[in-house]
């Protein structure tokens, strides 16, 4: 009648090392990211097989947004921030725009301008919240009042002696006319070298890029 | 005495065979937290990938040197490519026939064929002249400098439209509507 009793065993596993693994990557990903910066204006970016990463000091970056707005902002360390608020001081003398040291501290702090000159007072005034894709955006929809090309050489003037990049940061569907004035814009002020910037796309298999990067990626390893 | 039945329903039905309660485990399900671990790790893999943006370089031409100074594309080797609207490319290889039968429209998938087949022809003659018109997005701009860099076409221009091109696009553009109304 003796059976042979067959060993049960227990289904459940120990859950100990995948939880530390889990967690383990888990923190790793909380440590590198790093906070997506709260856009007011949303912009949805092309893509684009450029490999090369978006500076993140010492930039302006101009905006466009689907509405063909133009908005500007720059960098928001200690030199940038500085660098904006000379920029702001120049503008004021030059347009006579009247604008006191505290709406210029103002304006400084803000994350973008986005209104014509003669709006500046006003945008100076307003809560942080109303900042935002709502504001009518810098006027450079023709080429007679270009007030880019203003900003632009302001910010030469500002970096002057130190390293600028000029940043494009347009939507898809923003049209081709609005951003050409914007390249007018640099150029009138002898800026001809910027960036636009991309989301990362791969480089498709079988290109000639691809077969380079091959290429190079080897003989590297050699 | 003090300890609870974990065994559940089954444990009454071993009856009296049973001497000892069960010691309790001290292991704790780590199933759930688990599973809240690797959550939280996706979302972080997502968030992480899609900050990351990229800048494309691009150099403008400087418009004040006179244009004597400026190097003269030859024909053979050149290739104009158009944006219309709605993501229409259409392309001419060389100088623009009277007639405009070398004007042929294409889309961003073929161009690439397009733009291979006169790399291999005019080798080291290539120039490509990019000329959006005023109702091509940002997008088809970036797309058509991609292409550029995907195939590694050196030389390339963007240059302002003539109008004469910007009629042939609104026709040929206009002539599948035309149908539907």
């Amino acid at each position: 009648m003796g059976r042979p009793k067959i060993a049960r065993k227990s289904t459940t596993v120990d859950m100990t090392a995948m939880c530390d693994v889990a967690f383990l990557i888990l923190s790793f990903f909380i440590l590198t990211t790093k906070p997506k910066p709260s856009e007011a204006v949303p912009i949805q970016t092309p893509k684009s097989v450029a490999n090369k990463f978006v500076p993140d000091k010492n930039f302006l970056m101009v905006s466009l947004n689907n509405e063909g707005k133009v908005f500007l902002s720059g960098g928001d360390n200690a030199s940038d921030v500085e660098k904006k608020k000379n920029m702001l001081q120049d503008i004021n003398q030059r347009n006579n725009l009247g604008l006191t040291p505290d709406e210029i501290a103002a304006l400084t702090k803000q994350p973008f301008i986005g209104v014509p000159f003669s709006q500046l007072k006003q945008q100076a005034h307003l809560p942080l919240i109303q900042i935002n894709s709502k504001l009518p955006g810098i006027p450079c929809q023709d080429t007679t009042n270009n007030q880019m090309t203003e900003w632009i050489r302001a910010a030469v003037g500002a970096y002057v002696g130190g390293h600028l990049d000029l940043i494009l940061k347009g939507d898809n569907v923003a049209k081709y006319p609005v951003f050409k004035n914007i390249l007018t814009a640099f150029k009138k002020n002898d800026q001809f070298k910027f960036q636009m910037v991309t989301n990362q796309a791969n480089v498709p298999e079988g290109t000639d890029l691809y077969k380079e990067n091959m290429s190079r990626s080897k003989s590297a390893e050699m | 005495m003090a300890e609870m039945d974990t065994s559940g329903g089954g444990g009454h039905k071993k009856g009296p065979g049973v001497k000892k309660a069960k010691k309790m485990s001290t292991r704790v399900d780590l199933t759930p937290m688990v599973d809240l671990g690797f959550l939280l790790i996706t979302f972080f893999v997502f968030t992480t990938t899609i900050s990351q943006p990229t800048a494309m370089r691009l150099a403008l031409p400087d418009d004040k040197v006179k244009t004597e100074d400026q190097n003269k594309i030859k024909q053979s080797g050149a290739l104009t490519i158009l944006l219309g609207k709605d993501n229409n490319v259409f392309y001419y290889e060389g100088e623009l026939l009277p007639d405009a039968t070398n004007f042929k429209p294409s889309n961003f998938k073929d161009i690439r064929d397009v733009i291979l087949n006169k790399k291999q022809q005019a080798d080291t003659n290539l120039v490509v002249v990019i000329k959006p018109n005023d109702e091509s997005t940002y997008k088809n701009f970036i797309d058509i400098l991609d292409e550029m860099s995907i195939n590694v076409v050196k030389r390339y221009a963007v240059v302002d439209i003539a109008p004469v091109e910007d009629e042939l696009i609104r026709k040929t553009e206009g002539e599948p509507e035309t149908p539907k109304q």
